[in-house]
């Protein structure tokens, strides 16, 4: 019982760069290593068809696994961020915004909607890893704020989804910070009973772990998603503790209670509509 | 140090390579060029560096040498409650200019023996739980709330892993965030990522002129930006996390003087300094309305980032 609750769930990565006649319409499963029509993994919500193997969700593709059909619009905010450090390492900061708004179509990581799900009203936000990580910057935390601050003022639940590496570096300082703006736009919501459902996917780590990810009413982890504070190179590196295999999954963290429950990506969005059915939604609009 | 006379090395050599262009006419330009390029890059963030090596220098005052030099009185308490005494952190009553306060801080040991419980400041899960349990205790009582923030980071370890610490972090930011009582919060030397923020959202934030503090260590930055640790020096540059930057970029309040040399070479004197700071921000905050507090905290948080496109807005503070 307890082995394949350990099985680690194989996370693959899709190339999106990735050319040529094969790469084109298919594409290598990391979990099973067979070659698997590009378009029936889309349809399948990025899980391959063979062996159940979990592709990386873009954001787009996370929000249409979860929201009822046409209800999502998109409030963003229309920012993009700053480079507040002038930060170059071997390469500038603007340069790696530059090709993330390229490699995605977005202009930052972080979208935030209206949505419904099973006929509920809701807040939505979910943060797209393609894009530099996903990591939380002055953007994340000024979108996740909006967000929050939209679903007390109309009293609707408020959904998070995270796939994220944790802080973003290049904006130093403000990237830290942005971990008490996002549980100071928390409290608002705990102040009107607005629910918060917390939705951990692979990876959650990092400063965006210790802080909003982990503030949740609920939480949820997806089946097979990374979740811990410090890399496993750092805790190696520093304590020399050899680690367990099954260390920071949704598995681990489930067995050390830091998560409500572990659910599997085809049944995530029917598991937020009856986590839904419990809490109360009082739409003021 | 060394990296210094590195430097005034280097510097000699390119003074000679160009006296010698100029004397014997023989061109050494692209030999000139690689040499300044050289000296440039090791110049970079010395400032930034070396300030990092005094925050962490071995003989720097520590959070219970500052309690010891600052406060009339300090009554340690212990433990978390749920099954943890965490000794990266230090939390307890204090008597400070005539009142009763709560103080957290992070505790360094001097030795490796003490660092056997210390941790070298590096705090657990107990550590943040401890802290906040004893917070609560000051609020419910109206003291005034201290943080004395010194660690390399949180605890990278299985144990605290699996004990929460990501969300041990979350919640002592959080419990922060709604505590009714003053809280003035000073970086003393390493302001380590998340592991200082679990102890650092106070209604002031002060940094001792040495002090840094950091979404990551120079090192780690290195590791993961340059791949290569050993570029920490431009890292610490590129990352500007000196106490001077901190308040150029308008997230810490003020800096506190620290005597000539770093707070080592006078601890009293830093202690005097420290606590005249301390106590004059505390005063200030003592001034209003303690319903009030939370509220514009989590305001003032809010308003942290700094995007383009859109100004951040501005929220109307709750009460509690």
């Amino acid at each position: 019982m307890k082995i394949s609750w350990f099985r680690r769930q194989q996370y693959v990565q899709v190339k999106l760069e990735q050319k040529g006649e094969v790469g084109a319409l298919w594409v290598k499963c990391a979990g099973c290593g067979d070659l698997v029509f590009r378009e029936r993994i889309r349809e399948n919500h990025g899980i391959c068809p063979r062996c159940g193997a979990y592709f990386f969700l873009t954001a787009q593709e996370r929000i249409s696994l979860l929201v009822d059909e046409s209800s999502f619009q998109d409030v963003s905010k229309p920012i993009v961020a700053a480079d507040p450090l002038g930060f170059v390492d071997r390469r500038s900061y603007v340069g790696r915004l530059k090709e993330a708004q390229e490699k995605t179509g977005l202009r930052n990581e972080t979208v935030i909607g209206r949505a419904r799900l099973g006929g509920c009203p809701v807040i939505l936000a979910v943060t797209d890893f393609r894009f530099i990580g996903g990591s939380m910057g002055s953007v994340m935390g000024e979108q996740l704020d909006h967000g929050m601050g939209m679903a007390a003022r109309e009293l609707r639940p408020f959904i998070l989804v995270t796939s994220t590496g944790g802080a973003r570096m290049q904006e130093g300082i403000f990237s830290l910070m942005q971990m008490v703006k996002t549980a100071a736009a928390r409290r608002d919501l705990e102040r009107l009973g607005v629910p918060f459902v917390s939705v951990m996917t692979y990876p959650t780590t990092g400063g965006v772990l210790a802080s909003i990810a982990s503030l949740g009413d609920i939480t949820i982890a997806e089946k097979g998603a990374l979740i811990g504070f410090a890399g496993r190179r750092v805790i190696e590196q520093t304590t020399g503790e050899r680690l367990p295999p099954e260390f920071q999954t949704a598995e681990f963290a489930f067995e050390h209670g830091m998560v409500d429950r572990v659910v599997e990506r085809r049944k995530l969005r029917e598991e937020l509509i009856h986590i839904l059915e419990f809490l109360p939604v009082r739409q003021s609009q | 140090m060394r990296i210094d006379e590195l430097i005034a090395e280097l510097q000699e050599k390119l003074a000679e390579l160009k006296r010698l262009t100029r004397d014997s006419g023989l061109d050494a330009s692209p030999q000139i060029a690689e040499l300044a390029e050289e000296v440039a890059r090791l110049s970079l963030g010395r400032g930034a560096w070396e300030q990092v090596q005094l925050a962490r220098h071995p003989s720097r005052p520590t959070t219970m040498d500052y309690l010891g030099l600052m406060m009339d009185d300090f009554y340690e308490l212990h433990g978390d409650r749920l099954g943890s005494d965490d000794g990266a952190i230090v939390a307890g009553l204090a008597k400070f200019a005539g009142r009763t306060v709560v103080v957290v801080g992070h505790q360094k040991g001097k030795n490796l023996v003490e660092n056997r419980i210390r941790r070298s400041g590096m705090a657990g899960p107990g550590g943040y739980r401890k802290a906040a349990r004893i917070m609560g205790l000051g609020e419910r009582y109206g003291f005034p709330i201290i943080a004395l923030i010194d660690t390399p980071g949180a605890y990278p370890g299985v144990k605290a892993e699996e004990h929460n610490i990501g969300g041990a972090i979350a919640d002592s930011i959080y419990t922060m965030l709604r505590l009714r009582t003053p809280i003035v919060a000073a970086v003393i030397g390493e302001g380590g990522s998340g592991g200082a923020l679990g102890i650092g959202v106070g209604d002031r934030l002060l940094m001792m002129e040495n002090a840094y503090y950091s979404v990551i260590s120079p090192e780690g930055c290195a590791a993961i930006l340059w791949g290569d640790r050993s570029r920490a020096r431009e890292a610490a540059a590129a990352l500007r996390l000196t106490a001077h930057d901190l308040l150029d970029l308008g997230v810490i309040d003020e800096v506190v003087q620290e005597p000539t040399g770093g707070a080592h070479t006078d601890p009293q004197e830093a202690a005097r300094s420290l606590g005249e700071a301390l106590r004059r921000h505390m005063d200030e905050l003592g001034g209003m309305v303690p319903g009030e507090l939370p509220g514009l905290r989590r305001s003032k948080f809010r308003g942290m980032g700094i995007c383009e496109g859109a100004m951040p807005v501005m929220h109307e503070q709750g009460g509690e």
